[in-house]
């Protein structure tokens, strides 16, 4: 793994007068851009970008590949982000050229194609969270989170008092409590219980009619159930505020149990985590909502609607909260995820869902006794332990450098907070038992030489490309724009 | 674990050093120890209001980002401006160069009803740490 190359900046390779294409010789006379676009030409110098031939471009960016870490080298432990394997049948289907080729303006009539596959999606994702109405159009988790609170407001201006306070319980996902404040809502901490779950006592004392809504992760952080998830509906409802479910667990739940059965109001759902289409790298993701049927008036324009076997898209709606994204959203995430939804199935889902919980088990089963277990209860499709007990001053973050020289990505760290020193591992369903107990083996290798050999394990990584960065300098002091 | 004795501390791990009119805050060395390398403090302006128990900034470290709760309601007077580049004094020197802001208490009695220095030393080491 450790590589001894220094890879330049494109910018650092470049090499005047190069470049990676050969244009005939210009045919027609040259017009300045100042004569042609008068005021509105560009008066500074070009932008000094580097000039390169296409394979020191193609090289450049292979070898930097090269340095990566994915899903498809090996198991990718980071608790709460569901990095399953995204089969490579979702890449075949989204390069159909009818798919990557049709245009968002086009007439409807000649995308009927791409409109039935929304549609398709929509149904296929309320079926799946017991909703009654879906929008594909949110680009991530939190955008969704902040659209489906937007639905929340809404709905609560439409009743004339779009209230005041947001209830957040301290194992929710970091990015709820800022989708609620975005919402223009103040949001409050709602402590767990010492189960780890939502204290019912607690939260019916609290609940007003000043609390627009409450957002629960469910599973939870911990990669615990809500047991009392009927119960905080109910409590939420009597004073007429909304449940809303952060669905980026829903990887533990597919065809087992479903929020809108729950008494859930609305949810998003990560299409990049649990329907395998591929995770940032600076690619889009896609955050479904989806909601109850007294929250769709309010549900962004347009939606996919079908009336007598014709597709098209519905942009009556003079209740919507308006556009979330450009045209529809990112539609070949949307076409990835629909193709995994169909080869896998319902009867293949639950399994997936069932297999997720199972590996997680399996890890938390093989683990303990050498790492503490953050909460002591059961748990779904992750598990969370703690720096409890590490010796010698080894902390988390030592422990995950050093699993990097074992060739694997670490898990998620001190997160979430309510764990001391947190170590968050999801295996998901899609590792099979060798590599999780070749995880195993370094984690029982690293203990141990947190035992004897400390400083191997403060220092690591040894064998990565770069060794233990500066975080602190980085953050401090971030250098964010190259300067020649 | 540094307490010094004559300051107040919160439940969330802030300070208050109360001088005539004025409370000078800052987080306890307990707090910056947890929180590990401090990257960012986020704090009101003089001139801003400030509430007991409610969140006036954040601190950011390089583990998380956590709310910090003023101790004590008055009006900012000054804010430590050292800290936009050296916010390592948070770590250094929590209870000197580390101080966050100072306000003009609305009721000098108010800071009576946190704890001192011996019941905070008490409350962490009850908290399990």
């Amino acid at each position: 793994m450790s590589r001894q190359i220094e890879e330049k900046l494109l910018f650092e390779l470049d090499h005047p007068g190069r470049n990676g294409a050969s244009l005939p010789k210009c045919d027609v006379p040259e017009v300045s851009f100042a004569d042609a676009f008068g005021p509105l030409a560009r008066k500074e110098e070009p932008v000094a970008l580097p000039e390169l031939s296409e394979v020191d471009v193609i090289r450049h960016f292979t070898r930097l590949s090269a340095c990566n870490y994915s899903v498809d080298l090996g198991l990718y432990p980071l608790g709460s982000c569901t990095m399953k394997y995204n089969p490579k049948i979702n890449e075949a289907v989204c390069r159909y050229e009818g798919l990557s080729g049709v245009h968002p303006l086009q007439d409807e009539a000649t995308a009927q194609g791409a409109l039935e596959l929304m549609h398709a999606l929509q149904e296929s994702l309320c079926a799946i969270s017991g909703m009654d109405a879906c929008t594909l159009q949110p680009a991530a988790g939190a955008h969704g989170e902040f659209t489906g609170m937007q639905l929340i407001r809404a709905y609560h201006e439409a009743k004339g008092n779009p209230r005041k306070i947001v209830l957040i319980p301290d194992s929710a996902h970091g990015t709820n409590p800022a989708s609620a404040h975005f919402a223009g809502y103040a949001v409050e901490e709602f402590k767990s219980g010492a189960d780890g779950c939502v204290d019912v006592e607690a939260l019916k004392a609290r609940m007003n009619e000043e609390v627009a809504a409450i957002m629960l992760t469910v599973p939870n952080t911990l990669g615990i159930f809500e047991k009392n998830i009927k119960a905080v509906c109910e409590i939420l409802h009597a004073k007429g505020g909304q449940v809303y479910i952060d669905g980026a667990n829903l990887n533990a739940l597919m065809g087992v149990t479903r929020p809108g059965d729950w008494g859930a109001d609305v949810m998003h759902i990560n299409l990049h985590k649990t329907f395998s289409t591929p995770h940032g790298g600076g690619g889009p993701g896609a955050g479904p909502v989806a909601c109850k049927a007294h929250l769709e008036p309010f549900l962004p324009v347009p939606i996919v609607v079908k009336k007598e076997e014709r597709y098209s898209f519905d942009y009556e709606r003079p209740m919507s909260i308006g556009k979330v994204q450009g045209f529809y959203g990112n539609f070949l995430v949307l076409a990835r995820a629909l193709a995994y939804i169909e080869t896998m199935g319902a009867e293949g889902l639950k399994s997936a869902s069932e297999l997720a919980v199972l590996n997680a088990n399996y890890l938390r089963a093989k683990l303990t006794g050498k790492l503490e277990l953050g909460f002591d209860g059961p748990t779904l499709h992750e598990v969370v332990f703690c720096d409890k007990g590490m010796p010698n001053g080894v902390t988390t973050m030592d422990f995950a450098k050093r699993l990097i020289d074992y060739g694997f990505h670490p898990p998620t760290v001190y997160f979430p907070l309510i764990v001391h020193g947190a170590i968050m591992i999801e295996p998901t369903e899609t590792e099979p038992k060798e590599e999780m107990d070749r995880f195993v083996e370094a984690v029982e290798k690293i203990v141990a030489e947190a035992r004897e050999t400390p400083d191997l394990v403060k220092k690591a990584p040894h064998e990565a490309y770069r060794k233990r960065l500066d975080e602190v300098a980085a953050a401090r002091n971030p250098r964010l724009v190259w300067k020649r | 674990m540094n307490i010094p004795s004559g300051l107040r501390y919160t439940k969330t791990h802030e300070w208050v050093k109360i001088e005539g009119q004025t409370g000078t805050v800052g987080v306890s060395d307990f707090a910056q120890h947890e929180l590990g390398d401090i990257v960012f403090v986020e704090a009101p302006q003089p001139g801003d209001g400030v509430t007991a128990g409610a969140q006036m900034g954040t601190v950011e470290s390089v583990k998380a980002v956590s709310e910090l709760n003023c101790p004590i309601s008055g009006t900012v007077a000054e804010t430590n401006e050292a800290l936009a580049d050296h916010p390592e004094y948070l770590n250094q020197d929590p209870y000197g160069a580390g101080w966050i802001v100072k306000v003009t208490l609305s009721d000098a009695k108010e800071a009576e009803g946190l704890m001192d220095a011996q019941a905070y030393a008490k409350y962490v080491a009850e908290s399990g740490h």
